[in-house]
């Protein structure tokens, strides 16, 4: 019976003129997370977007598919009437009602829309003649029109649309809507929610891996390439750059002192990603930092790995605690694969005692003891970025 | 150059054995339990391995009890004989340095009412004896213990302590996880008193998920797989039938120039250990301590196949990746636990500092590895040492 389903969304409405590249965006985007399950037919009418599943789709791995989609506010999956005849109209939301509430002891009440001004019936009498007809062939059934358990919409256009079951989409915004950011993924429980809640702002997203042969290993290098991959589930396609990091990081513990390395690291991290990101054509940086969660993450050393790049840094979850991180990383299905053991650079060499709140002048002079040579590491690191294309 | 030193892990397949898969696979791919020409045909493939692996351990093919591996012929002959024979006793004995496969089925059991034993080993990896005695009672049902060390190469006197734990109690029954030992060591069950013996097929150049486990008739046990009776109803299940065929070749391939093949081993073993002896902070884990030169005599008393080498001030998977970016191919511990960073068991038995079992690589051979892979190794590894020794976590 359910063979349809009606979209609808929230803030792309709010765009003026600039909407129809939202709902085209929406559209896209809907075509791609279903193109691996089946021939869906995805277009837009009158402010809607509606999907016509093919004959053997499977409904709730559509649902999944869908709720994946940024941009959706609610899935309803709808029957679809081929007729607007009052009479076809009438018999068929009868027919809607007694297949999907086989317990009829509910209350219900009735919304309807008619898109055609010049169609016989008013909306209201279309409401009360619909109820009268359901009250009359269903005895049990009961209206509440404060608080009905089943709302059900009756929208008359070219095709009539029956309705009551509202499935809430993820909000948002349609990935590349918003522009494009380069995302620092470490292969922790952080860095992927925040690349999830950035793209969720339609942003499309980049990635950037910081490799450590032999310090750390090929499957920590696969991790991070399965979380690109989680990702892009809800954010598309991700080009992912796995950085070799290994002679920065090793020319930083020669010759800087050990409780700053950390700092340092990342301040040449967030170079090569800001590199990257200007070739990406990216708009901003995004990490998965959080306020004091680590000695890397306080004020005092978010200030220091800041001040290297001029790009905006978008940290989503900086006054996040770390379970409510967490419950989205369950949520979004990456925490399993984020809490794998394998070491990540930024382990490897950690001091027992790091810098909590690194004072820029020293950092900067600490710096200097690199001389020219790190510009070289740097360039050569940028160079020979293996590029991953995810999704 | 690729040297593969990760034999105990799991080895290549032989040509010869993957011929005989192929052709079992794309011909004889009946059901040996079907009653037509096809089924006739791949179970005369059974019958064969059977025969050979029998051969090998000169026992009857009937006791030959086919399995996935190792790991279910070692579930099989434990749980099958606390099943079985449980009212005769309820104290199993084992070592300390078993692989999880017996360890893990004897935890399980222990929560089930059964007490156990876990014998302590010398610092060479070898059974204390006269513990082991002492911890026999009379209701000792079961003594397993494995033939070799899968972490260190460390080699048990199966024969004389079979012989003495049934001089003091005559029905212990004496279960032997060989499968590092199979292939490395003429293993004869009957003469040596031993009851169900464990082997596997991809440690000897077969494939992955064949196993067996040889079972006395003396003994009776029960199954713990149920089903359609396979294999007198001690195994049911299709029987992996290519798998199966190349295990038995392979078996005869390992015994072939067997002489020869553990001579050479062992020579390239005691070569690999005295010329990494000149490295700095080094440590040779199964051997007795030394400073100088390592004799034949002292190699021999060890399995042929396998190194374990602790290197001060390195961690063990850092030097892993590191050999792994120039084709050396090595382990950590040992490949079964070296998923879980958990510090080895083995290497704590046998007193390893537990700064140095973090810092333990295990090499292990086959009667294919080459000298030319050991020293493009040894090179390599002394080249990576004072490189790697310079950065560490401080």
């Amino acid at each position: 019976m359910l063979k349809a389903f009606l979209i609808k969304y929230a803030e792309i409405g709010l765009k003026g003129k600039n909407r129809y590249l939202f709902e085209n965006a929406l559209c896209d985007r809907i075509s791609e997370v279903l193109m691996p399950l089946g021939s869906y037919k995805v277009y837009k009418e009158q402010g809607r977007v509606f999907i016509e599943c093919p004959g053997d789709y499977d409904y709730d791995e559509t649902v999944e598919a869908l709720q994946r989609v940024f941009g959706i506010s609610s899935i309803c999956p709808v029957a679809v009437i081929d007729s607007t005849d009052w009479d076809t109209i009438l018999a068929s939301v009868a027919d809607y009602v007694d297949a999907m509430y086989p317990d009829k002891n509910i209350t219900f009440k009735v919304f309807a829309k008619r898109s055609d001004k010049s169609y016989p019936i008013t909306t209201p009498d279309m409401c009360s003649m619909i109820g009268a007809h359901l009250l009359d062939k269903f005895p049990q059934l009961k209206v509440d029109v404060h608080d009905p358990r089943v709302r059900l919409t009756v929208e008359v256009r070219k095709k009539t649309y029956i309705y009551s079951i509202v499935i809430p989409g993820p909000g948002g915004m349609p990935v590349g809507t918003n522009g494009r950011a380069m995302l620092l993924l470490s292969g922790g429980i952080d860095s992927p929610v925040a690349g999830y809640m950035i793209s969720k702002r339609g942003v499309s997203m980049a990635a950037v891996y910081f490799h450590a042969p032999p310090y750390t290993s090929e499957r920590a290098k696969q991790k991070v390439v399965d979380l690109a991959k989680m990702i892009s589930r809800y954010a598309g396609k991700i080009r992912l750059y796995v950085v070799n990091f290994t002679d920065i990081q090793l020319e930083i513990y020669e010759k800087c002192p050990h409780e700053e390395l950390t700092i340092i690291m990342r301040r040449y991290m967030m170079r090569i990603a800001e590199r990257l990101a200007l070739k990406e054509n990216c708009l901003g940086l995004v990490t998965g930092e959080s306020i004091g969660q680590v000695a890397s993450q306080t004020m005092h050393s978010l200030a220091s790995t800041n001040e290297v790049c001029t790009m905006p840094v978008y940290r989503p979850l900086i006054a996040f605690d770390k379970q409510d991180i967490v419950e989205i990383a369950q949520r979004i299905d990456t925490f399993e694969t984020s809490i794998q053991p394998f070491e990540d650079c930024c382990t490897i060499f950690v001091a027992k005692h790091p810098v909590t709140k690194p004072n820029l002048k020293v950092i900067r002079n600490s710096e200097k003891r690199l001389g020219d040579g790190i510009d070289e590491l740097v360039d050569t690191a940028v160079n020979t970025a293996e590029i991953i294309e995810i999704g | 150059m690729i040297a593969y030193l990760d034999n105990s892990a799991t080895t290549k397949i032989s040509d010869g054995a993957r011929d005989v898969m192929v052709k079992v696979m794309n011909e004889d791919y009946g059901n040996p339990s079907s009653l037509h020409i096809m089924g006739v045909n791949a179970e005369r493939h059974m019958k064969e391995a059977a025969r050979v692996i029998a051969d090998c351990m000169k026992v009857n093919p009937k006791e030959i009890v086919f399995t996935s591996g190792g790991t279910e012929a070692n579930n099989m002959a434990i749980i099958g004989t606390a099943l079985t024979y449980h009212r005769l006793g309820k104290h199993l004995i084992t070592t300390r340095i078993e692989h999880p496969s017996v360890y893990q089925p004897m935890l399980f059991l222990e929560e089930q009412g059964f007490k156990i034993d876990f014998m302590p080993v010398d610092g060479e990896g070898r059974i204390i004896k006269e513990k082991l005695y002492e911890a026999i009672r009379d209701d000792t049902l079961l003594l397993s213990i494995m033939y070799v060390n899968n972490e260190i190469g460390s080699v048990q006197d199966i024969e004389e302590i079979a012989a003495k734990i049934k001089s003091i109690k005559n029905d212990i029954i004496l279960h032997v996880d060989a499968v590092q030992a199979f292939g490395k060591y003429k293993i004869y069950p009957k003469k040596m008193g031993i009851d169900l013996l464990s082997v596997s097929g991809h440690k000897i150049h077969g494939p992955k998920g064949a196993g067996a486990l040889y079972v006395s008739d003396k003994i009776r046990l029960k199954p713990i797989i149920f089903g359609g009776g396979q294999q007198g109803g001690l195994r049911s299940g299709t029987e992996n039938v290519p798998a199966i065929a190349g295990f038995g070749y392979a078996a005869v391939e390992a015994y072939t120039d067997f002489e020869q093949k553990t001579g050479k081993m062992y020579e390239l073993k005691q070569y690999f250990i005295n010329e990494a002896m000149k490295l700095d902070g080094i440590r040779v884990n199964g051997l007795p301590a030394s400073s100088g030169e390592y004799t034949e005599e002292q190699i021999k008393k060890t399995a042929p196949h396998i190194i374990s080498i602790s290197f001060s001030g390195v961690r063990s998977e850092v030097l892993l990746h590191a050999l792994e970016e120039r084709g050396i191919y090595v382990s950590t511990g040992s490949a079964c636990s070296s998923r879980h960073p958990r510090p080895s068991v083995t290497l704590e038995s046998i007193g390893v500092p537990s700064d140095l079992i973090e810092s333990t690589i295990r090499f292990s051979m086959s009667d294919r590895t080459t000298r030319e892979e050991l020293d493009y190794t040894l090179e390599q590894v002394r080249e990576l040492l004072p490189k790697l020794r310079r950065f560490v976590r401080r």
